[in-house]
C-alpha cells in the first residue's frame, strides 16, 4: 500500500514513517496541508495519515480537498491529532476523515487501523469492479436489445398498425417486455389484430414473440382467420415453450362488411367494445393463455359482437390497468372504466386514455411495460385503400387448369379450405394483385354454401340486433350434427390477353334457395337496402365479377371473373363488370 | 422465509404457503419446497393465506408444480386466496387446470 504521511513536526514525522515502512508499505511524506493536497494528486496514495493542525492549510480543510479529488475512490483517511475533546475529534470526522489516532502514537493500534481500512479500500474496489462490470453489461444488454430488435421489426414488420383506423401506444423495446402488437387486412377486407404479453421479461419472452409473428402475418395474409391463426399459436408455443412461460392474448377479428367483431381472450384485461352510441361491452377473459393447453384441449370458441361503424375496440396488457402513481396505487380496471364511461361521443377513447394515464402518472411518457391499441369500426370497403402491393412480373406458372375439390361431413365443420384455394388461384402468375377480390369470392361462396345451403340457416337471424350471436350458436350446433352433405368447388383458369379468367363454380347439397327473389335484387339497389345479408353478398359477387349465374334450385353458384395485369392498356382497369341475369 | 411446507400425517398431501408476494423473488424456494419432497405425494395444496400478491411468473410456477406433479392427473388446490390473488387466478383461466378455493 502507498500511505501518504502529513505532520508539519518532524520528529512525529519521522517516528511514523519508520512505523510504517516497518509494516511494509512505501511512504509518500508532506510537512504541511497545501503539499499534501498536491502530494495526493500526484502519486495517488491508498491511504493518508492526516495531522490536524498543521500551517499554510490545517488537516480539515486538506481532508476536504482530498476527499473532493478522491471523487469515487474510497481513500481512508485517518487524522493524527493530540488534541481528545469529543467535539474536537467529531471535526475531524465531519471534515471528511474516516478514522482518528491519538498522538503518542500506539505501534499495535496502528498497524490493526491501516489493516482494517486495508479491507475496507479491498472491499469497496470489489464492489466499484463489479458494479462496472455490470454497468458495462447492462450497456451491452441494451445494445444487443437494439439489434435484435431490428431482427425483430423485419419479421414482426408494423403490419397495418399504421392504418387510420388503428390508434396505439408500444414502447419500441415492448417486445423485451414481453408485449407484442400485430394488425393485418385480410384478403377479402377486414382487419386482425393480436395483443400478447409473455410471461417473464427480456429474451425469452422475444424469442417467443418471433414465431407468433411468423405465424400471424404469414397466415393472415394466405386467408386464414382468428381461429386457425390462433389454434397454430397455441400449438407452436406449447411445443417450443417450457412448462411455466406461455403468452396472455387477445385476438380481434374485425369484419367491416357484415359489421361484426369475433374476439377470444386468454388471460388479458377486459378489452371492450366502445359503441358510438355510448353503450360499452366487455371482452372478458374466457381462455387459459396461449402455450399452457395441448392442442387437443385448446378452445378457440370466440365471442362474437355485432358493430357499427364508429365504435371502437379498446385493447391493452395489464401494464396499462397495473401502472402506478407516486403513491404506488393502480389505475385498475376501475378506472379504464370510468374513462370509457365519461367518454364524450367526440372523444377517442385512445387520446382519453393516454390523458388519464399521464394524470394518474404525473409523467408526460407512458412506461415502457405496457401496450395500448384501439380499433375502430369503419365502413365496408374504407379498408381497401391501403398501400398497394407491388405487381410481380409475369413468370411461368400454372395458367390454363381444371380442379374440383370437395368437402364432406366432419371435414366441413373442421377445416376451413379458403387458404388453400386461394392458394391454388394464386399460383397463377400475375393473379396475387387480385387476391383480396378471389378471396372475398371464394368466402362468400363458401359461406353461402355452408351457412345457408348446407347448413339451413336463415340469413334473417343476422339482421335482428342480437342475432348474430344466436346465429353463430346455431351454426356450430349444427356443423356438429352435418351428415351426408358436401360442398364442391369446381375451379378453372384459361390464360387471356395480359390476364385471364377464373371460373369459379360452388355446388352444394342443401335444397337451394329462393334465389330468384335475389336476383331481383339488382345491383343498382342500394347495398344496405332491406334485401338481407345472403342478398348483399350475391351484390358482392356480381359487382365483382363478369358472370353470376345461380343455376336451379339454388345450389349452384357460378362465377366468371376476368383479370388484368395492373397496367396493362385497357380502360378501367382489371375486371369490368357486365353484370349478368341468373338462369 | 415466504415458503413453508408441511406433510399430512400420512404424508400423502404436500401444503405448500407462500407469505407475502408470489413472484420471481421466490421462484427457487418455491420449486424446492416440492421437488425435494419424496414420491408419496399424492396431492398438494398451495396455501395462499398470507400471500398479498401474485404475477404471472408465480402463475408459471403454479404451472411449473402441475407438470411435476403429473400434469393432467395432478392433484393441485390452490386455497384461501384473497380478491386480488382470486382476480388474477381467474383473469387466467386457472380454474380450468387448478382446484381453487
Amino acid at each position: 500500500m502507498k500511505v501518504l504521511i502529513a505532520e508539519d513536526s518532524n520528529s512525529d514525522r519521522l517516528i511514523l514513517v519508520r512505523l510504517i515502512s516497518g509494516l511494509g508499505h512505501s511512504v509518500i511524506e508532506a510537512s504541511d496541508g497545501t503539499e499534501a493536497v498536491n502530494l495526493f494528486r500526484e502519486a495517488q496514495p491508498d491511504l493518508v495519515l492526516l495531522d490536524a493542525l498543521m500551517p499554510r492549510m490545517d488537516g480539515m480543510e486538506a481532508a476536504r480537498q482530498i476527499k473532493a479529488i478522491a471523487g469515487e475512490r474510497l481513500v481512508p483517511l485517518i487524522f493524527l491529532t493530540s488534541l481528545t475533546g469529543a467535539r474536537d475529534l467529531a471535526r475531524c470526522l465531519d471534515a471528511g476523515g474516516d478514522d482518528f489516532l491519538v498522538k503518542p502514537y500506539n505501534r499495535v493500534v496502528l498497524e490493526a487501523k491501516i489493516n482494517a481500512f486495508n479491507r475496507m479500500r479491498a472491499m469497496h474496489q470489489a464492489l466499484s469492479d463489479q458494479r462496472d462490470h455490470i454497468r458495462r453489461q447492462h450497456l451491452q444488454i441494451l445494445e444487443e436489445q437494439r439489434t435484435a430488435r431490428r431482427v425483430f421489426d423485419n419479421i414482426a414488420h408494423t403490419g397495418c398498425l399504421d392504418a387510420p383506423n388503428i390508434r396505439h401506444h408500444a414502447s419500441p423495446l415492448s417486445v423485451f417486455n414481453g408485449d407484442v402488437l400485430f394488425a393485418a387486412q385480410r384478403p377479402g377486407g377486414g382487419t386482425l389484430v393480436f395483443l400478447g404479453d409473455f410471461t417473464g421479461h427480456g429474451l425469452p419472452a422475444a424469442i417467443g414473440a418471433m414465431p407468433v409473428a411468423e405465424i400471424f402475418y404469414g397466415m393472415a395474409a394466405k386467408g386464414f382467420g382468428a381461429t386457425d391463426i390462433l389454434t397454430e399459436v397455441n400449438r407452436k408455443l406449447r411445443r417450443i415453450m417450457p412448462v411455466g412461460m406461455f403468452c396472455c392474448g387477445l385476438m380481434i377479428e374485425a369484419d367491416f362488411k357484415y359489421g361484426s367483431v369475433r374476439a377470444w381472450n386468454g388471460g388479458l384485461p377486459d378489452a371492450w367494445l366502445v359503441r358510438s352510441s355510448g353503450d360499452r361491452v366487455p371482452i372478458s377473459s374466457r381462455h387459459l393463455p396461449l402455450g399452457v393447453l395441448e392442442p387437443e384441449r385448446f378452445s378457440v370458441s370466440m365471442m362474437v359482437i355485432d358493430v357499427s361503424p364508429g365504435d371502437w375496440l379498446v385493447l391493452m396488457t395489464d401494464g396499462f390497468p397495473e401502472a402506478r402513481n407516486g403513491r404506488g396505487e393502480c389505475l385498475g380496471e376501475d378506472g379504464v372504466e370510468s374513462v370509457l364511461a365519461k367518454l364524450m361521443p367526440w372523444h377517442e377513447p385512445f387520446e382519453a386514455l393516454l390523458a388519464e394515464m399521464r394524470e394518474h402518472t404525473g409523467l408526460p411518457d407512458l412506461a415502457d411495460d405496457l401496450t395500448l391499441c384501439c380499433l375502430q369500426i369503419i365502413e365496408p370497403g374504407a379498408s381497401e385503400s391501403l398501400p398497394g402491393k407491388a405487381p410481380e412480373s409475369v413468370l411461368s406458372g400454372p395458367a390454363d387448369w381444371h380442379c374440383v375439390y370437395e368437402l364432406r361431413d366432419r371435414t366441413l365443420a373442421d377445416f376451413n379450405p379458403l387458404p388453400l384455394l386461394l392458394h391454388i388461384c394464386l399460383e397463377v402468375p400475375g393473379l396475387r394483385s387480385w387476391s383480396g377480390e378471389i378471396y372475398t369470392m371464394l368466402s362468400e361462396l363458401y359461406n353461402n354454401a355452408l351457412e345457408h345451403g348446407v347448413l339451413a340457416l336463415p340469413s334473417a337471424w343476422k339482421t335482428s340486433p342480437g342475432g348474430f350471436s344466436r346465429y353463430y350458436q346455431e351454426r356450430s350446433r349444427r356443423l356438429e350434427q352435418v351428415h351426408g352433405h358436401h360442398i364442391r368447388f369446381s375451379l378453372s383458369h384459361q390464360p387471356g390477353e395480359g390476364g385471364g379468367t377464373l371460373t369459379i363454380v360452388c355446388e352444394d347439397s342443401g335444397d337451394g334457395f329462393d334465389y330468384a327473389e335475389y336476383t331481383a335484387a339488382r345491383s343498382d339497389v342500394p347495398m344496405a337496402s332491406a334485401t338481407g345479408y345472403a342478398g348483399r353478398g350475391l351484390a358482392i359477387l356480381r359487382r365483382m365479377a363478369r358472370k353470376l349465374r345461380v343455376h336451379s334450385p339454388g345450389n349452384r353458384v357460378e362465377v366468371i371473373y376476368d383479370w388484368r395485369l395492373p397496367g396493362t392498356a385497357t380502360s378501367g382497369g382489371a375486371a369490368l363488370p357486365t353484370n349478368e341475369d341468373s338462369e | 422465509m415466504p415458503i413453508e411446507t408441511h406433510r399430512s400425517d400420512d404424508g400423502s398431501t404436500l401444503t405448500i404457503c407462500v407469505d407475502g408476494r408470489f413472484d420471481f423473488s421466490t421462484h427457487q424456494a418455491f420449486r424446492d419446497a416440492y421437488e425435494h419432497s419424496d414420491g408419496s405425494v399424492s396431492c398438494y395444496v398451495v396455501d395462499l393465506s398470507d400471500t398479498t400478491y401474485l404475477d404471472s411468473s408465480a402463475l408459471g410456477m403454479l404451472l411449473l408444480l402441475r407438470d411435476h406433479a403429473g400434469g393432467d392427473g395432478a392433484r393441485i388446490s390452490i386455497e384461501n386466496c384473497n380478491s386480488d390473488v382470486r382476480r388474477i387466478l381467474s383473469i387466467s383461466n386457472f380454474e380450468q387446470l387448478f382446484s381453487i378455493g
